[in-house]
């Protein structure tokens, strides 16, 4: 089973050389601590950066350079700054390669659901709704089961969904799965997984890929 | 050279009354209108809709309007940061429209430039899309639905800046630009509160992000807090 660093470590050896990535808040942040040696690669933070640095030195912190999470952040050489309009301009017309946010719940049709809970929490949808229904390329990070072991991966939604047919791939806790017209398709398994423990632990329709193997972390 | 200097910020919010709908810059306590936002609470206008990305903290930013019960209304894209609001939500107590952040932002740009609609594709096949108009386009190599959404207007629109001159011109700095340049061009009267107000002619033309015609009122705001809502560092 993988902890968050895990889940982000799997998730960083999908970004590519060249790419400009959306990491939304939460496990995806951590995925910029685990980016491949060598590659280059632009943050996009959807409240107006490209080129996000890391978190500053203490007593460096700008109260006018934050992140989507409202982090203290810094600006990498040949960083950019723009307004909020030419921010999810750029997400829409798909400039950005690559997103990856996390989800409560995930459907076998690749429907995601990530922004409320009805009566309970309803934060809002922030940029999601925008960033789902845009990219090429998304990828989901999140946990396979809830607290209560119940699944998280499901035929249907239950919950609000952020957007409809749009998740690509999925890494888990336990897997790295693929949405197919099929459904879900499992790839990987985390190291010590079973094939037996993720079907057990995902309710939508499963295969298993003729070539399914152990994460390489 | 037209001058768009008031005197001080009750001069700068003069002409907002009880439900007025007004736009307010900032993402999350970056680039928020202090001054004004202070003024506002001091004033006592209530039942105000605010179109705002964000609601500010419990005690700092919209949440302190929000604390006083003077807003009616808020349409924002994400409030996760305020308990208070999202108690006052849950209750009933407040009207809220949560809609994305690139809806929010592109519907004060259509605003400002002019267009009474947009279409994006953000919130289609989910419950925000509910009464709304959907239509297909083939479009940047693909056919997908669209959502139908409205500019928005505002009596006012309250934005922050890091420097402006007197003719209104204004340059950000960083982040706290955001939603602040959209606003500006959507707002039909516009308040702009900014660190350091200079002479025309100190600005150079080529750096001005909003051009000053946008731009109704201009004062140079006093005491920036600049809260910062989460510290976060890499050890040394």
């Amino acid at each position: 089973m993988l902890d968050k660093n895990g889940i982000a470590k799997r998730i960083a050896r999908e970004v590519k050389d060249g790419m400009y990535v959306n990491l939304g808040i939460g496990i995806p942040t951590l995925v910029a601590n685990f980016l491949p040696e060598g590659i280059n690669v632009e943050l996009q933070s959807e409240n107006g950066i490209l080129g996000m640095g890391p978190f500053p030195f203490e007593g460096t912190e700008d109260a006018d350079l934050i992140n989507a999470g409202k982090q203290t952040v810094t600006l990498l050489p040949g960083a950019s700054i723009f307004d909020s309009a030419m921010s999810f301009g750029m997400i829409r017309s798909q400039k950005v390669h690559l997103t990856i946010l996390g989800a409560m719940e995930v459907s076998e049709d690749g429907d995601i659901a990530n922004w409320k809970i009805p009566g309970k929490m309803v934060k809002g949808m922030g940029g999601a709704m925008d960033l789902v229904a845009s990219a090429k390329n998304i990828i989901v990070a999140m946990q396979h089961v809830n607290k209560a072991g119940e699944s998280k991966l499901l035929s249907k939604c239950s919950l609000p969904l952020t957007g409809v047919k749009c998740v690509k791939k999925i890494v888990t806790e336990l897997a790295v799965l693929e949405i197919t017209p099929n459904g879900f398709l499992l790839l990987e398994t985390a190291p010590g997984v079973t094939v037996e423990q993720v079907q057990n632990a995902t309710a939508g329709k499963l295969t298993i890929s003729e070539h399914v193997q152990e994460m390489v972390i | 050279m037209i001058n768009k200097v008031v005197a001080n910020v009750e001069a700068a919010i003069e002409g907002i009354n009880d439900g007025m709908t007004l736009m307010l810059g900032g993402f999350g306590l970056c680039g928020i209108p202090e001054n004004c936002i202070a003024a506002l609470v001091k004033k006592g206008v209530k039942n105000l809709t605010c179109i705002s990305n964000n609601a500010g903290v419990d005690d700092f930013g919209l949440g302190l309007l929000l604390q006083n019960k003077q807003i009616k209304k808020m349409i924002s894209s994400y409030v996760g940061e305020n308990a208070e609001f999202e108690r006052q939500m849950l209750s009933g107590e407040l009207e809220v429209d949560l809609i994305p952040q690139g809806t929010l932002a592109t519907r004060c740009m259509a605003a400002g430039y002019g267009m009474p609609v947009i279409f994006t594709p953000a919130g289609v096949g989910t419950e925000i899309a509910e009464g709304k108009e959907v239509r297909r386009f083939k479009f940047n190599g693909e056919e997908k639905d669209y959502l139908m959404e409205h500019a928005f207007e505002s009596d006012f629109a309250i934005v922050k800046a890091w420097k402006g001159d007197t003719q209104g011109n204004l340059i950000y700095r960083h982040t706290a630009r955001n939603f602040n340049p959209m606003m500006a061009m959507a707002g039909r009267i516009t308040i702009a509160e900014v660190e350091e107000l200079v002479q025309p002619g100190e600005l150079d033309p080529d750096q001005i992000h909003t051009p000053g015609i946008y731009v109704h009122r201009i004062f140079q705001g006093e005491k920036y807090e600049k809260r910062i809502e989460q510290r976060t560092v890499t050890k040394k």
